[in-house]
């Protein structure tokens, strides 16, 4: 099979990285997929670092959620392969958490709060007797201790979502994997959750893959900006994103760097759809 | 609330069935009604209050019900169990799909003469025609119903590395249990159906064996009071079963009792 390689291979542009095949967490190298004739991946390589966040952008169709897909383990390259920590991934693990956009589909309708968020634990083999107690820390963490007994429809699509982190939290992933995740949620709940997953992976130290195709939202969390080309899903730009950590609603999209940035990859994303 | 509304409506649901009674009395009084096919409503009481009070027609109903519940039970037990494993594994529906689909269509009456050479009269050979006769049904209901568990939710369950055991108790029975219960209510009045039709037929016990022998003995008051009781029966049946079905899923795709 003929792979087209667009991009080139592209190594970690920080100096502190300097061998990433020893440091990277996540280790993407020379990954295709295709379903048939179909090249839906063509070729791309990225090394992640531990504690890193790397937004992933792209138009619609260039395989951001395939690529997600494969680091969950819920897809396999066709060729290349992706290791974590030096292991090939070969299937789902539950160091890898991956929060999907359709919340109301990926939360147990029969469970409450406090049993979707039990769920995690009881696959990890977590004792009984000791789940309550992180099930309260982890409500709490995410701001929905007084929901710890409703029932997903009757919690607010923001307060699904935070359900749904606090489940792949439980599980004390490594990786975050995010799936658009915000997508369906309205601006101030989904800026608020921003907020709450920055702290929450700046606390816990886990590597986030963040898929989104709301620019800004890519920048404000990022470390670095991926951004895919479609036909077939390729590595178009790696962008830096040099905004002083922690980052704030207001400062933080009012920095200059942050509005550099913005106009890039708009005309980036702007050039791929013409 | 429900019981004032089902008050208020009760009057006009009762309307025909009271006025067509009411209509037959009128009828087989003014005719002098000699019969040994029909019989006045009053005389239909009459053997109705008799049957009841000698004990016959609660025996009757028993074992009509014993065995109605014993093949649901089985069948549906079975059946889906069947169709749980069909549904999450693709080796064994491509197996068993042509056998199935080639054994459903057979009328499962049609096994009363093979059952009985097997196992003669009584209440087991009833009990595996019901059995045999709820068991497709609720393999077919409860293949669908784990073939729609939602995908994602089975996502959820890889990614957290849920082994076979955990999977099915926590994500897939949970998911289907509404549809589960609905195919045994549903096999409930089919199971009804099925005793009352083997013990007219075959095995001499139960309701349907009482209707035959009423219309042998040319009593039609008695064979028209075994009727309306098997109607009664498969009411309150459904009435339970509905009830039951309001209480344990109150919102339709909440699958677990609150």
């Amino acid at each position: 099979m003929s792979v087209s390689r667009l991009s080139p291979s592209v190594s970690r542009p920080h100096e502190e990285q300097a061998s990433p095949a020893v440091q990277s967490r996540i280790g993407i190298r020379d990954v295709t997929l295709s379903y048939g004739a179909l090249q839906i991946i063509g070729g791309i390589s990225l090394d992640i670092a531990p504690g890193e966040t790397v937004s992933i952008i792209g138009p619609s169709g260039c395989g951001k959620t395939t690529l997600l897909r494969m680091l969950a383990g819920l897809a396999r390259p066709t060729t290349g392969e992706i290791v974590l920590d030096g292991q090939p991934v070969s299937g789902p693990s539950r160091s890898v958490a991956i929060v999907f956009q359709d919340y109301g589909k990926a939360l147990l309708p029969w469970r409450t709060a406090a049993g979707n968020v039990s769920l995690a634990l009881e696959a990890r083999g977590c004792p009984a007797r000791e789940r309550p107690e992180i099930i309260r820390d982890l409500l709490a963490k995410i701001g929905l201790s007084r929901h710890a007994d409703k029932y997903p429809s009757e919690m607010s699509g923001g307060m699904q979502q935070r359900l749904q982190i606090a489940r792949c939290l439980a599980q004390e992933p490594k990786v975050l994997l995010m799936d658009e995740p915000f997508g369906a949620l309205d601006a101030m709940t989904r800026q608020a959750l921003q907020d709450e997953v920055l702290a929450l992976t700046a606390a816990t130290g886990a590597t986030m893959v963040f898929v989104t195709h709301d620019l800004e939202e890519a920048i404000y969390l990022g470390d670095r900006i991926v951004c895919l080309q479609p036909n077939p899903g390729r590595i178009g730009r790696i962008v830096d994103v040099r905004l002083p950590k922690p980052r704030d609603q207001l400062l933080t999209r009012e920095d200059p760097e942050f509005l550099r940035l913005r106009r890039d990859l708009y005309d980036l994303i702007k050039d791929d759809h013409q | 609330m429900r019981v004032a509304r089902f008050m208020h409506t009760c009057w006009r649901a009762a309307l025909l069935p009271v006025g067509l009674i009411l209509a037959a009395q009128v009828a087989a009084t003014a005719t002098q009604l000699e019969s040994d096919t029909l019989a006045s409503p009053a005389d239909i009481a009459r053997a109705l209050a008799a049957i009841l009070t000698d004990g016959s027609l609660a025996r009757a109903t028993l074992d009509t019900l014993k065995a109605a519940a014993a093949g649901c039970a089985l069948g549906v037990g079975l059946g889906s169990f069947i169709g749980i494993l069909l549904g999450l594994f693709r080796i064994a529906d491509d197996l068993l799909d042509l056998t199935i689909e080639l054994l459903r269509p057979v009328p499962v009456v049609a096994l009363i003469p093979v059952t009985m050479m097997l196992l003669g009269f009584g209440a087991q050979m009833e009990i595996v025609i019901i059995t045999i006769g709820m068991l497709w049904p609720s393999v077919v209901l409860a293949r669908a119903a784990v073939k729609e568990v939602e995908p994602r939710l089975m996502e959820v369950s890889r990614v957290m590395q849920l082994g076979f055991a955990a999977r099915l108790v926590k994500i897939v029975l949970p998911a289907i249990l509404p549809q589960l219960f609905m195919s045994l209510k549903l096999a409930a009045g089919y199971a009804l159906v099925v005793a009352v039709t083997v013990e007219i037929t075959a095995n001499p016990q139960g309701l349907g064996y009482g209707i035959m022998m009423a219309q042998q003995a040319l009593r039609p008051a008695e064979m028209f009071a075994y009727l309306l009781w098997i109607g009664a029966v498969g009411w309150l049946l459904s009435l339970l079963l509905n009830a039951t079905q309001r209480r344990l899923f109150p919102a339709h795709g909440r699958g677990e009792p609150r």
